[in-house]
């Protein structure tokens, strides 16, 4: 069926042959049809990593079933269209949760694991491919392979991380972690500058499970809030809120522009600056905040917005931080959603994964044409300088010899790639 | 705990049906379907997310009278069910159906027939122990005859004009029979209808909007309501007016 389809970014809207798959053996007939075609699930990427366009897309979202659970063990398996959000509802009550979930829960296990997505704990617990047992893929030649850290191990690397480009996932088994109760105790504590932030992180990762800040981008001092939690064993807490806000339409501009961007972004830090010590929060709330606004990707207009996202080498962190921050100033633009994190030393498994040793620091900014182009060019060769990468989920624009020099096994993982599938993202990095 | 069994379990109102039943309280739930996998499938799923309730699986032919009677009246004299959710249909193409009688009567028997041997089967039971709802999901499409769907409209109409005369017989007695008529609801049956660019209604809100009315036991469903609404101005529109709509 012909249906125009956009990311979340929301940046394009074009043709797409969509092909929904309602049971898992309908999945061969649909992917060896000789058309090549791209795995979509819930769609929440933000660049072209989901989109095929003018092509097949293959809807996963109603392989949305449990398969296998052990309640000794926490070994889940499930197909690849169930949302994070399910796993949470269902086994938290039960004392497992996942052991790394991203700032959404709307997303499905496929993307979790195709973009190797990361979360609060990195520092703790790696990425979600680190935690993923076994995975079976269905090739478009009709190959079925499963793999896992020990079997098929190359295979399992190509796979984690690999942008559903090594063939259809039809099944996933996954470590749960141990959880005492569905509560976290948080903290928040500002930072004036980005000295400040470094200091903090330097010793207050110890001891918390979680952690993230988020960066007040028109400052160019670099203050922010930086936020902690550890899982509670409070026996109650607080519900969570089950209203949300749907936001129903698209406005013609950007709500989040340069007039109001200054204040929108100093409230934000002085009401949490407010809060206090040791909350007793609910993971709902301290998770996915942002899941409590359907369709806030709306907020930006019908022009949609870009996210940016690198990673750079710990050493390197703060310089780089603080020359993005320069340069946000100087093109006159500026983030809301600005996430800054140090990822830890834990290995990423895949060959593509994007998690390394370093700082973090994720970006948002509204389409402003060619402006928040140039821009991004500028911040393009601090990463480049840094030796750094960019984030392929979040990602529309990267320039192919910068994808090349940020993923040094891109050859290797070349070999692993189903001639079968091809997405927006790989024509464009990639060239097939 | 109820009783609950489901006609047609891997229908996605069905299976977000029971999803709303089983996070109420826990409950005894028979899946009934025609594939082994598919419904295995479900019940899998349901065991793991809802481990208080109890799950069965049986697999039936839907499409023979003397299966139906044989399974239903076994299935009877062992439990009667609080609850019997008939679910089952299939959406083929209106102009395929014009050219097969094969097909044509496929969807007559699946979606009209089928249902109504099922619940005159329990039926039977129920008013016997004077106790039990019987929903049948019909559809808005059994309302007034177009072009568009009117083989599956038809099926759809004879199950509406059955559960009409089912209440009237049952009336004096306490068995509950509803009719749901859902609008076009976004599941894999009506993914074709996407492309025209209709307005599908979410799954989940259609079966909360059925598990409240099976509840309080009334005899329609319209969900979303405002079909009941659409489906009069239809009703009472000229039809000089009706013969000019490209529906």
């Amino acid at each position: 069926m012909k249906r125009n389809i956009s990311s979340w970014g929301r940046l394009s809207s074009l043709m797409h042959n969509v092909h929904t798959i309602n049971t898992p053996n309908q999945i061969k007939s649909v992917i060896s049809n000789n058309k090549k075609g791209l795995c979509i699930g819930n769609g929440r990427s933000y660049g072209d990593i989901c989109l095929n366009p003018l092509g097949n897309l293959w809807d996963t979202l109603n392989l949305n079933k449990f398969l296998y659970f052990d309640n000794l063990t926490g070994i889940l398996i499930c197909e690849p269209g169930v949302l994070l959000k399910d796993i949470q509802r269902v086994f938290i009550p039960l004392g497992w949760i996942l052991a790394v979930s991203p700032g959404t829960q709307l997303i499905t296990v496929g993307g979790a694991i195709a973009n190797d997505i990361h979360g609060k704990n990195h520092h703790l617990y790696g990425s979600f491919g680190n935690h993923v047992l076994k995975l079976s893929i269905h090739r478009t030649n009709g190959e079925e392979i499963e793999c896992s850290p020990d079997l098929n191990p190359n295979w399992f690397r190509a796979t984690i991380g690999g942008m559903g480009l090594t063939g259809f996932i039809t099944m996933v088994t996954i470590q749960l972690k141990r959880v005492p109760s569905p509560w976290i105790i948080s903290e928040n504590i500002s930072f004036n500058n980005l000295n400040e932030y470094f200091e903090l992180t330097k010793t207050l990762n110890n001891g918390w499970e979680h952690t993230v800040s988020w960066l007040d981008s028109t400052s160019r001092s670099g203050r922010g809030l930086y936020m902690r939690g550890n899982h509670s064993d409070a026996i109650k807490g607080p519900k969570p809120r089950n209203t949300k806000i749907n936001f129903p339409f698209v406005p013609s501009f950007s709500l989040i522009n340069k007039y109001n961007l200054n204040s929108l972004n100093s409230y934000l830090f002085h009401i949490n600056k407010l809060k206090s010590r040791n909350n007793l929060v609910h993971y709902d709330s301290f998770f996915y905040p942002l899941d409590k606004i359907l369709n806030w990707n709306y907020l930006y207009g019908k022009n949609g917005f870009y996210q940016y996202q690198f990673v750079v080498p710990m050493t390197f962190g703060q310089a780089a931080v603080k020359s993005i921050l320069k340069i946000i100033s100087k093109f006159k633009e500026g983030s809301f959603l600005t996430v800054l994190k140090s990822f830890g030393q834990i290995e990423s498994i895949g060959m593509l994964s994007f998690p390394m040793y370093g700082i973090t620091l994720a970006l948002d900014f509204p389409n402003n044409g060619t402006n928040t182009l140039s821009m991004m060019n500028c911040f393009d060769d601090i990463v480049r300088d840094y030796g750094g990468r960019i984030y392929p989920a979040k990602d529309s624009r990267m320039p192919r010899e910068l994808f090349e020099s940020g993923y040094s096994q891109l050859n290797e993982f070349i070999q692993y790639r189903d001639p079968g599938i091809t997405s927006g993202f790989s024509r464009r990095t990639m060239g097939f | 705990m109820q009783n609950i069994v489901i006609i047609g379990a891997t229908s996605l109102i069905a299976v977000n049906c029971a999803e709303i039943w089983c996070t109420n309280s826990p409950i005894t739930l028979h899946l009934v379907g025609r594939d082994y996998f598919r419904t295995q499938r479900i019940a899998n799923d349901l065991k793991i997310k809802y481990t208080e309730s109890v799950i069965h699986v049986h697999i039936l032919n839907f499409n023979n009278y003397f299966d139906i009677e044989k399974w239903t009246n076994d299935f009877c004299t062992i439990i009667i069910p609080d609850i019997v959710l008939i679910s089952h249909g299939v959406l083929h193409n209106q102009v395929e159906c014009q050219n097969s009688l094969s097909l044509n009567f496929d969807s007559l028997f699946v979606n009209g027939i089928s249902p109504v041997f099922f619940a005159e089967v329990f039926a039977r039971h129920m008013e016997i122990i004077n106790k039990g709802t019987i929903a049948i999901i019909g559809s808005v499409a059994g309302d007034i005859g177009r072009k568009s769907n009117y083989i599956y409209g038809s099926a759809k109409s004879l199950v509406s004009n059955y559960v009409h005369g089912l209440q009237h017989r049952l009336n004096s007695t306490n068995v509950k029979v509803v009719l749901i008529k859902p609008g076009p609801t976004k599941t894999p049956m009506t993914a074709d209808l996407i492309e025209n660019k209709l307005k599908l209604a979410d799954v989940n809100l259609v079966a909360k909007d059925i598990v409240r009315g099976i509840a309080k036991g009334s005899s329609i469903v319209y969900t979303p309501s405002k079909w009941f609404f659409i489906m009069l101005l239809l009703k009472v529109l000229p039809k000089f007016l009706f013969y000019k709509l490209n529906i």
